[in-house]
């Protein structure tokens, strides 16, 4: 569905995209992760044929996006990072200009709308004019727009940039719902939006795809080692106790909490429950046993610290080899 | 999946749409009426105390003088205009609509081209009762007017099609508003250079001059086909150049 082959893109003197080679097949959902300046906003802007590669072909259903950026942009929604609003509109206008704008005619418009207002959730605020409206509303009506004509693929960029806790949990949702009918391409910087809505993660660093896969498939790349933390109750001889069957697992001390002494271990994350058992077993009273870190946010660190990608252990590709 | 079936995009119905939109937006902000006032009270105040002044003139003498002063209005009008046709929404965002829409730059200059100039060409028009007072209390013909008006409205699509072009490159409206004026102002001030320039580059430094030098013909009711091919010209450049813009842009 979308193809980059050796796209690069450069800035006066500055490389912002190497050699970016992606593949999005239809009804994925992918995540499009990476640090500030990773080069998110540019791959999206240049997926939505708003830029131009300086080398490299881009392919969206076979179309190449420089030749024909007409047909390419027919079949994509964008919502850029600040929503391409006109705030003297109402949103039901609004929308109907963006639908009419992509070639739609008043009969599949009056179709359409009340569909989009429902699936954004803006009925309420349908007559309402976009400058009275919230920051969350007003992405909202970003998504509405970027959908409303239908189109095969989304391009969402930072789509919950701004937005509150509760304004976040309903925008989780809504990109859920339009999972089914787009293939979805979002980008952020917050791996709990990734984990909690794509099915396959781009980790971009510098310009580059540094990390791609499923969760479980970067998480097999970790090896499987992870932090937890560990409280027990019983003071400083309960501690090196918890601490000395720990190593016996094959875990490693990585400090304690300053306030409550609990203790910072780096491990297999499989051998958790293994750990658990020996601290009750050896009758220390265990109060929590917590795992610091998500693996998707060990491998985005490694990323982000330009560390090259850990390969994958060759169990992982060994199951894959044979699931496939 | 559910997602479309492509549809159909014919690009000159969505320049359409970006001319309404457009259009319908100078009357749902103060700034379209607040530029239409302007005008028609600078046109009554020139009529009234330039144009007819204090000592007896020949009816014909007073429509020259009032078509000169209004075409530099409409010059001024169209400057002021001209900040909205791209800068303003490249300072919020909202041109992302139209360049993420399957149509071309070329619609997206001509809906937005279009639409400013209908505007223009109501707030000129809407003079027409100035002139109309000569016509009923003295003795000037239709065409002196109509030659008159005409100039203007050429005048008007000139100047904004050189507008729309600084508003491609500027950042910020207010960059544009000020490097549209400072443009169009030298190149008026070209007819005076012309006086003072020996050769024959004489005339052409002064055939810069929209009004100046190329409005004349119009306010004495002639039309002059190389007066008219200057705005004309000027409009196609300015257009042509605009669309060169931003499709540059996506290279940059």
């Amino acid at each position: 569905m979308i193809r980059t082959t050796h796209v690069f893109k450069q800035y006066a003197d500055r490389e912002v995209i190497r050699d970016l080679d992606l593949h999005i097949e239809q009804g994925e959902c992918v995540g499009l992760l990476g640090e500030n300046g990773a080069g998110k906003t540019t791959t999206l802007r240049m997926l939505a044929c708003l830029l131009l590669p300086s080398a490299g072909s881009i392919r969206v259903n076979g179309v190449d996006a420089e030749e024909h950026p007409e047909q390419v942009r027919a079949e994509l929604g964008y919502l850029p990072d600040t929503p391409p609003l006109y705030d003297e509109m109402s949103v039901g206008e609004y929308l109907r200009f963006a639908g009419k704008l992509r070639g739609m005619d008043a009969a599949r418009l009056k179709r359409r709308l009340p569909e989009v207002l429902d699936q954004t959730g803006l009925e309420d605020v349908a007559e309402q004019r976009i400058s009275t409206l919230s920051h969350g509303y007003r992405q909202r009506v970003g998504i509405a727009q970027a959908v409303v004509h239908e189109p095969a693929i989304l391009i969402l960029d930072e789509p919950i940039n701004g937005l509150d806790p509760v304004q976040i949990v309903e925008m989780r949702e809504m990109i859920r719902r339009l999972r089914g009918a787009h293939t979805i391409l979002l980008s952020t910087h917050i791996l709990t939006e990734i984990e909690q809505t794509c099915d396959r993660i781009l980790m971009l660093h510098d310009g580059r795809i540094a990390a791609e896969g499923t969760e479980q498939e970067l998480s097999s790349r970790l090896g499987g080692r992870g932090f937890v933390r560990v409280e027990v109750r019983g003071g400083d001889e309960a501690r090196a106790k918890a601490l000395a069957l720990a190593e016996g697992l094959g875990f490693s001390a990585h400090g304690a909490h300053a306030q409550t002494g609990a203790l910072d271990l780096e491990g297999d994350a499989a051998g958790h429950p293994a750990l658990a058992r020996a601290l009750i077993e050896a009758g220390l009273e265990l109060a929590r046993l917590e795992p610091r870190s998500s693996d998707l946010e060990e491998i985005f660190l490694q990323v982000s610290r330009g560390d090259p990608p850990v390969e994958a252990p060759e169990s992982a590709t060994d199951a894959k080899e044979v699931s496939s | 999946m559910s997602a479309a079936t492509a549809l159909h995009v014919s690009p000159w119905r969505s320049c359409l749409q970006v001319y309404l939109r457009d259009l319908k937006s100078y009357f749902r902000t103060p700034s379209g009426y607040l530029i239409w006032a302007v005008s028609l009270l600078l046109d009554g105040l020139l009529f009234n105390s330039v144009a007819i002044g204090e000592g007896r003139r020949l009816s014909t003498d007073v429509l020259q003088i009032y078509l000169f002063n209004a075409a530099f209005v409409v010059e001024a009008a169209a400057v002021v205009l001209s900040m909205r046709l791209l800068a303003e929404e490249r300072a919020t965002g909202a041109q992302l609509l139209l360049f993420t829409s399957p149509l071309g730059e070329a619609q997206i200059v001509l809906g937005r081209f279009f639409a400013a100039f209908s505007l223009l060409a109501l707030i000129t028009l809407s003079s027409l009762y100035l002139p109309a007072l000569i016509f009923v209390h003295g003795k000037v013909s239709f065409g002196h007017i109509a030659a008159g008006y005409l100039g203007m409205l050429l005048v008007a699509s000139s100047i904004l099609s050189v507008g729309m072009f600084v508003s491609a490159l500027s950042p910020r409206p207010f960059v544009a508003v000020l490097a549209t004026a400072a443009l169009v102002g030298s190149m008026e001030l070209c007819y005076f250079v012309g006086r003072i320039t020996d050769g024959s580059a004489a005339s052409f430094v002064a055939g810069l001059a929209p009004v100046w030098q190329h409005y004349q013909s119009f306010r004495r009711g002639l039309l002059d086909l190389g007066d008219l091919a200057f705005f004309l010209t000027l409009t196609y450049l300015g257009l042509l150049a605009s669309m060169r813009v931003l499709a540059g842009a996506r290279r940059r």
